[in-house]
């Protein structure tokens, strides 16, 4: 259990954040400036707030009122930074441990081989990090802070600094080390599809302030219409269920009450429940029922509301049985659609569009 | 001084000798027995704030900008046999007048600045991100210091040793306002050259003498360079 309520200024910037968590990934989710990474190095020891306290299983890490602050070196809270920071001295196999050396003798729980195993690091062992690549080092940074053995895992935008590829490589692994590592994670990132993939819970940041702490599919679709989301990282989250298992192309049909999702790639056993995030631009919308096209996954609803940004409008479309889909359209295809509120229309979003990072499975 | 190629040109006079050994053992010891010292001020002028930061940086730096006979005189004053210290320290045994370890404690001071600039630097050039690493992996500021600050700041360690040992080689004005000029006990190769030039017929000696400074000043840098080089290629950064 982690509980953060801590206020801190810095220049003209000034933070003041509260949240609590349990097991599983928090994710911190903002635009850059929002204050994440300044509210993770004050869990991580790295910054003394002005006021507040942040609590880790009921312990206190720093109590301003109380005088307390813990040092970094003393919280053992593991944190993975945005490019990985290795020792370039040492080996890959000295960096796995550096950590573990210093965890107290009785509590070293999680094992090394289990760590390389899960990461995939086993052939890097001997190497120098100044070899390895992005991806490798990134993996073996993740494998050094969790070899220290820490009550509560950070990372800093993890993924942030790779490309497309080594990021659908490396969210699988932290997916795993939380399902098999059994210890809270905090995440920081400003990317809705990691969000949605990995974390429990979210807490929305802006300008130094807590917008909504709550589950992902709520926070994306309550601040999919709020000015401080951008066009391109408004989304929304639906939960479906696994139609079919067996997937002709790697290709996977899951069932929503208003219709029917195409993934590509796996989202676990027939009936368990998948998230998936679509892009408000990935939407195309019809008044007739699709034929003879190519976007496969076809929603029905309800037009709820419609808002406007210059040229561009958002639709929000109400679905049965889950939350609202956004699609931005231009002002000139809603004209000509007439589409207003209470209007009956048909989504289509191309199953291409989603990449593995929208896939979530929820209970597997 | 015709003939100076030659083999017997060579043949060193035992005085001569002494002094090259003497020089040798002088520098050795001024290196070594600053070299915690140089790391230790290098380091917390680098990467610690305490009050009187500026007023260290300035004393350690004094030595420089001073001319060395007046280094060598404030040290006659602090450690000789009147000096502030100088009879306290003879009581315990310690005496540096006139003695090879008053010329090292010369030396040694004389190469402080160069070896401790040499060093901050290279402790300054650390990602401070990779301490914050060590931080949070559990390293207290110590460990952190010994696992990650020094051996990434040792080819700046290397770097700031060979420059002292070349001054206090080369060290001449401070030595011998302090120590004076006494064969067997602080005539260096310097001292031994000054002197060799101020008597008729000891050209030939300072000559001799002249060419093996050069020689020994030459290794030592070769010396860094190869060691260095090799500590760059193990952090992976030769070229």
């Amino acid at each position: 259990m982690i509980e953060v309520d801590v206020r801190l200024k810095v220049g003209s910037f000034s933070l003041d954040v509260a949240f609590a968590n349990g097991a599983g990934v928090t994710a911190l989710f903002g635009q850059s400036g929002s204050g994440k990474s300044l509210t993770l190095g004050i869990i991580a020891g790295l910054s003394k707030p002005d006021e507040g306290y942040v609590r880790l299983d009921g312990e206190a890490l720093v109590d301003v009122a109380s005088n307390i602050f813990v040092p970094a070196s003393r919280r053992r809270v593991g944190l993975v930074f945005q490019d990985a920071n290795l020792f370039p001295h040492l080996s890959v196999k000295q960096n796995l441990l550096y950590g573990r050396w210093f965890a107290p003798r009785g509590e070293r729980r999680v094992d090394f081989d289990a760590v390389v195993e899960t990461l995939g690091i086993g052939e890097l062992i001997s190497r120098s990090p100044t070899g390895l690549s992005g991806g490798e080092r990134q993996r073996v940074a993740i494998g050094r802070a969790l070899l220290s053995c820490p009550r509560l895992l950070l990372l800093d935008e993890p993924l942030a600094a790779l490309d497309m590829q080594r990021k659908l490589e490396i969210l699988p692994l932290i997916e795993r080390v939380r399902d098999e590592f059994d210890v809270p994670i905090v995440y920081v990132t400003h990317a809705v599809e990691e969000v949605a993939r990995l974390a429990s819970s979210v807490v929305v940041m802006d300008g130094g302030r807590v917008k909504f702490v709550g589950e992902p599919t709520d926070a994306f679709n309550r601040l999919a219409n709020s000015p401080s989301m951008n066009r391109f990282d408004r989304s929304s989250v639906l939960t479906a269920s696994v139609d079919d298992a067996s997937a002709t192309y790697g290709l996977m049909k899951l069932r929503h009450p208003s219709g029917t999702i195409w993934i590509n790639g796996s989202a676990g056993q027939a009936g368990s429940l998948a998230r998936v995030i679509v892009k408000a631009t990935d939407v195309v919308l019809s008044l007739v029922p699709p034929q003879e096209i190519s976007a496969r996954s076809v929603l029905w609803g309800r037009v709820a509301n419609i808002q406007f940004e210059g040229p561009i409008a958002t639709v929000e479309i109400e679905l049965k049985d889950d939350g609202p889909l956004l699609a931005t359209i231009t002002r000139g295809a809603l004209e000509d659609l007439s589409l207003k509120k209470g209007s009956h229309v048909y989504a289509l979003f191309k199953t291409a569009a989603l990449d593995e990072r929208s896939i979530g499975v929820v209970n597997a | 001084m015709k003939d100076f190629l030659s083999a017997a040109f060579f043949d060193l006079s035992p005085a001569e000798w002494t002094a090259i050994r003497l020089s040798l053992k002088i520098a050795t010891v001024a290196t070594l027995a600053s070299l915690p010292f140089g790391i230790v001020t290098a380091y917390a002028l680098a990467r610690c704030q305490f009050p009187g930061k500026t007023l260290v940086n300035g004393v350690v730096h004094l030595p420089l900008v001073l001319p060395p006979v007046v280094t060598g005189f404030v040290l006659l004053m602090l450690l000789g046999r009147k000096g502030v210290f100088g009879p306290y320290l003879a009581e315990l045994g310690i005496v540096f007048s006139f003695r090879w370890t008053g010329a090292a404690v010369a030396c040694a001071v004389m190469g402080f600045p160069l070896m401790v600039r040499a060093m901050r630097l290279s402790f300054e050039a650390i990602d401070r991100r990779l301490e914050l690493a060590s931080a949070t992996l559990g390293a207290n500021r110590i460990w952190t210091f010994l696992l990650v600050n020094l051996p990434l700041a040792v080819p700046g360690i290397i770097v700031g040793a060979i420059l002292a040992f070349a001054k206090a080689l080369g060290e001449f004005g401070a030595t011998i306002t302090f120590v004076s000029n006494i064969p067997g006990e602080t005539q260096t190769i310097s001292a031994a050259i000054y002197s060799y030039t101020q008597v008729p017929g000891g050209d030939e000696s300072a000559m001799r003498l002249t060419i093996i400074a050069v020689f020994i000043a030459l290794s030592a840098l070769v010396a860094s360079e190869i060691i260095q080089w090799r500590a760059q290629k193990r952090l992976g950064r030769a070229e």
